[in-house]
């Protein structure tokens, strides 16, 4: 399989995708079809001799107002209207924001950086990621002088270094798939994700939920997780993979086993997880086995003896000792250290944990990095964040705060077209057949779909990180590690803000494309 | 240990239409298609929905879970979503309208509020929301609390912590010398007799304000007080006659002037109120309500401003065995231009007492603007014993914060006309999902008792101190106006 993979075109799979703008086609029209003649993007289209509805899901908005072919000041009859679309109203999310959603779709879609006036970098949650920059060189007088060239930038990570006999597991993109459990989310998502993963040579995992016959074909970049209910983990699904992951805890519900509510739990599922149809399986919480360091240690070598080749990596969630487990996690034989920040999650988490239990991942990732530093291991540890990574921005940003790489779930999703309604726990699951384990509504998702949308949106980042990388001079994403003297925070530093936004850099010389 | 504290929530539906946070809008040009996605929504929404007559609403948008698939579906493009004007003007920017739908759905089923799809919400914010409570992992266990597979206690003493029993050894008269160390030949001697009273849940409920309700109101929420083993202050001048039954679970707040006509009331209850006057005041006011029952619990009732801490001080002294101390509704205190937050005039007081050797001597309620389960762990990691609520007594009712009844206008869901019935159903649910909600807080943190819980600011973690012990490390020192408030920049100050 070539790398990297081809990135082909996904549109979205409702009858009317959602844009910032919207188009209202008014009763003047007389469908002359001017608008479709000039329009670049396809929003107007004619069939025949009647106008379609608009493709507003393309248009430029205002920013298109200076250009020759601005349909609104262009129809001879006036009859065309440009609003923003009121349906971002019902997109109240502070974290993902309707922009970060739109923009993610996008990039999902085309495997480019979003056009126009889409805010693709952050969200608003006036805090951590949302408040901190990229500090970037001016981007005029180096588009000429780049120092590395696209093609020699690494963006490619090493998941054991520890130099301890086993393989050391390299993948082309410094992330890969949080575990999401068969039953929190339908067999075609997990398919989707796991064929990206392939096609990315990088990893996504199983989550506590089994290990489905249809990703089995995928083994070398599975990660089979192994959690406090040892839902469907069984010797072969640990032998059969090249990295296992113990989930100790997970950032949307610190100190609580995972839930996955009754009606969810369909026959599949439960057969899968050696269950009952129909009975809610909550994950008790923690390991029963591991009180100390050295029970962890236990594990850790259980898992290693059962394979002789797979990788160890250890999922905590970050109470303020963050940095001690991860300094015992490290002697006990981990090869990844996987911190669990608590705004991501697929699955039901009570509310007063995802908001109130931990500590924010910003805080714990140069904790831990400093710690790790100090104690004179942080070469031999893989450093791992997750919870809420949302964009390419963010791997940036988690990155040059100290991790060595990342781990998304939810922008996955978002690939796949969740609007994040956090509806996923109740009832039959997602609305729109994501997170869903029931017969029709997982067909809405399709695997080539899928997997293809999933390939487009990591194409997106990694030409972000790429572009990043280049103007920092960057040829390795591991020189990013720790390099906080990239960054800056709003609430710290003086004035002289210089735009983080990529895509001028990333469009020069597009002509037309540059939008 | 202690009985298992064990609530029976049920369902107690809501007697009018909520609002919705997203409405549905319908537009024209319906093109009557067979592949309606009215007829296909996955909630059923448009074949539940309902006019109702009373209201002069639509159901719709109450029921809708804002999934978008009819949006996206429609043939037409006929449908569209926004946001409800009637949900978003709820409350103000404390009581948000998220705050109040989340509580009246915890009174409606008496379940802990869950949802997928992580945490969308700001990263943190002014007063509790700059906080967030500790866990365990790996190197501390956690405890499994939520499923029962460990009892998880939630209740508090309030008075004074007994002193150590002395113990007198009676050598001599003991017949057989090897015997002198069975405590069966000793007699404890200055027993600390100080009366407690013990409540299963840190919250109490406190004087319902904007308006004074009816009896039957009342009387729902002392019988929740019953059920819930807790609480509930009233004045004393509402004691009537068919609450009298349930007089221990009553604190009459004692009106000044005469004891004497208030003696069947003080002999009745485990606890009584007194509002602060002055020190000297209040300390002989206390001497006399315990000629009248000494195994009364007397607490002093005192509203927060910036005198309060020395005040504090002083009531300790005066032998005073339990505070109540309150902040206005938004959780700030009195009588200054700059004031302070609930949560760190906690930390304060409870500081000072600890540094003065004084904090065993008293018990401390804390109440105003305590609006969610979280506010309680918070509280109570900043050094409260227990809390106090009102509002959220409201909202269990449906209240939606619209003050007109404190403006003699009418309630728009009839509080006053409630059944007190369903007003104790609706407020042991509030109660029970905001215990499920301590227990995962104290599950998460290897707790096994809310009492250790108390000034255990280890296991929090402040805003304002990782921000300067990561951030300002890396950054440098904070020079612009948070997003956040001035919170950061004030503390990181001084």
């Amino acid at each position: 399989m070539s790398w990297p993979p081809e990135i082909r075109r996904t549109p979205s799979r409702f009858r009317n995708p959602i844009g910032k703008y919207k188009i209202y086609r008014g009763p003047a029209c007389i469908h002359c079809g001017q608008c479709a003649d000039l329009c670049p993007m396809g929003v107007h289209r004619r069939l025949g001799k009647k106008m379609l509805a608009p493709k507003d899901e393309l248009c430029l908005g205002p920013s298109c107002a200076s250009k020759e072919f601005y349909c609104i000041d262009r129809c001879p009859q006036a009859a065309l209207r440009m609003v923003l679309n009121p349906n971002l109203q019902a997109l109240k999310d502070y974290r993902w924001p309707a922009d970060l959603l739109l923009s993610t779709w996008r990039q999902s879609e085309t495997g480019g950086v979003p056009y126009a006036d889409l805010e693709y970098r952050m969200g608003r949650s006036g805090g951590g990621f949302d408040r901190i920059r990229l500090r970037l060189p001016a981007q005029g007088d180096i588009s000429s002088s780049l120092s590395e060239k696209e093609e020699e930038v690494s963006t490619a990570i090493v998941l054991n270094r520890r130099s301890d006999g086993r393989p050391q597991v390299r993948i082309g993109v410094p992330f890969y798939g949080g575990g999401m459990s068969f039953g929190s989310v339908s067999i075609n998502t997990m398919l989707s994700r796991a064929k990206a993963a392939e096609a990315w040579d990088t990893f996504t995992c199983t989550g506590e939920g089994g290990y489905p016959e249809p990703l089995r074909r995928y083994d070398d970049h599975m990660i089979t997780q192994v959690a406090t209910g040892l839902f469907g983990v069984r010797e072969e699904t640990i032998q059969r993979v090249r990295l296992v992951e113990f989930k100790y805890a997970q950032g949307a519900k610190p100190g609580l086993g995972g839930h996955l509510l009754g009606d969810k739990v369909t026959a599949a599922v439960a057969r899968m997880r050696e269950a009952v149809a129909g009975s809610s399986l909550f994950s008790p919480f923690p390991f029963h086995s591991v009180y100390s360091v050295e029970d962890h240690k236990k594990h850790i070598d259980w898992i290693k003896e059962v394979n002789t080749r797979c990788l160890v990596a250890v999922k905590v969630s970050t109470p303020t000792d963050v940095d001690m487990v991860a300094v015992g996690s490290y002697y006990a034989g981990a090869h990844i250290i996987h911190l669990d920040g608590s705004y991501g999650g697929t699955g039901a988490a009570p509310d007063i944990a995802k908001k109130n239990i931990a500590m924010p991942i910003e805080y714990a990732i140069p904790k831990v990095h400093r710690f790790l530093l100090a104690e004179g291991i942080r070469d031999q540890v893989t450093l791992i964040a997750s919870g809420g990574i949302r964009n390419a921005y963010d791997i940036a940003k988690v990155i040059a705060l100290g991790a060595d790489g990342v781990v998304v779930g939810t922008a996955d999703m978002v690939a796949l077209e969740c609007i994040r309604c956090r509806n996923c726990e109740s009832g039959q699951g997602c609305p729109r057949g994501i997170a869903t384990t029931d017969s029709e509504l997982s067909k809405l998702v399709d695997v080539e779909w899928g997997s293809q949308r999933i390939i487009n949106l990591y194409a997106a980042w990694r030409k972000q990180l790429v572009a990043l990388m280049q103007l920092w001079g960057l040829k390795n994403i591991g020189e990013l590690v720790g390099r906080t003297d990239l960054l800056m925070h709003l609430d710290y530093q003086p004035g002289d803000f210089r735009d983080d936004d990529i895509r001028p850099f990333l469009l020069r010389g597009n002509g037309q494309r540059g939008f | 240990m202690p009985k298992k504290y064990h609530l029976d929530p049920k369902p107690a539906p809501a007697r009018f239409v909520t609002p919705g946070p997203f409405g549905i809008i319908e537009g024209d040009g319906c093109l009557n298609c067979a592949n309606c996605v009215k007829k296909n929504c996955v909630y059923s929404v448009f074949r539940k929905r309902k006019f109702d007559a009373h209201q002069l609403c639509d159901t719709a948008d109450s029921l809708c879970k804002n999934c978008f698939r009819c949006v996206q579906g429609c043939y037409g493009r006929i449908l569209s979503k926004s946001a409800n004007p009637e949900f978003w003007s709820l409350g103000d920017d404390y009581w948000t309208p998220e705050i109040i739908a989340s509580n009246q759905g915890q009174a409606e089923t008496g379940k802990i509020p869950v949802s997928g799809g992580g945490y969308g919400g700001p990263f943190a914010g002014p007063g509790f929301d700059g906080m967030w409570t500790d866990m365990s992992e790996i190197v501390r266990p956690t405890r499994d609390g939520i499923h029962g597979r460990e009892y998880i206690s939630t209740s508090v003493e309030l008075g004074r912590v007994l002193k150590p029993v002395p113990f007198h050894f009676q050598t001599e008269s003991s017949p057989d010398p090897s015997l002198k160390l069975s405590p069966q030949w000793g007699e404890f001697t200055d027993m600390d007799s100080s009366p407690r009273v013990e409540i299963s849940i840190p919250i109490i409920f406190d004087l319902l304000p904007f308006h004074s309700f009816t009896s039957s109101v009342r009387l729902a929420l002392a019988q929740a007080a019953r059920e819930t083993n807790t609480l509930m202050v009233i004045r004393a001048e509402d004691m009537e006659e068919d609450l009298w039954p349930l007089a221990s679970h009553l604190v009459p707040l004692l009106p000044s002037g005469p004891l004497p006509s208030l003696t069947p009331m003080i002999t009745r209850v485990r606890m009584v109120q007194v509002s602060f006057t002055s020190t000297a005041e209040v300390g002989e006011r206390v001497k006399e309500i315990k000629k009248i029952n000494p195994g009364v619990v007397v607490a002093v009732r005192l509203i927060l401003d910036p005198h309060s801490e020395e005040n504090v001080v002083g009531l300790e002294g005066a032998g005073i065995e339990v505070l109540h101390l309150l902040a206005d509704e938004r959780g700030r205190e009195a009588q200054t231009s700059s004031p302070r937050f609930i949560k760190d005039l906690i930390r304060s007081i409870h500081l000072r007492l600890v540094k003065e050797g004084k904090r065993d001597g008293l018990s401390l309620i804390f109440g105003g603007g305590i609006a969610m389960a979280e506010h309680v762990a918070k509280a109570i990691i900043c050094g409260a014993d227990a809390v106090s609520i009102e509002i959220p007594l409201l909202l269990s009712w449906e209240c939606r914060l619209c003050g007109k009844c404190g403006r003699g206008m009418g309630c728009p869901v009839e509080v006053e006309k409630i059944d007190p019935d369903w007003g104790r159903q609706r407020i042991t649910n509030l109660i029970a999902a905001w215990h499920g909600q301590l227990l995962e807080v104290l599950g998460a943190m290897g707790l096994r008792d809310i009492r250790r819980l108390r000034g255990e600011v280890g296991r929090a973690i402040f805003l304002e101190e990782i921000e300067k012990e990561t951030f300002s490390q890396i950054f440098g020192e904070p020079v612009k106006k948070s997003a956040l408030g001035e919170e950061i920049i004030h503390v990181l100050a001084s």
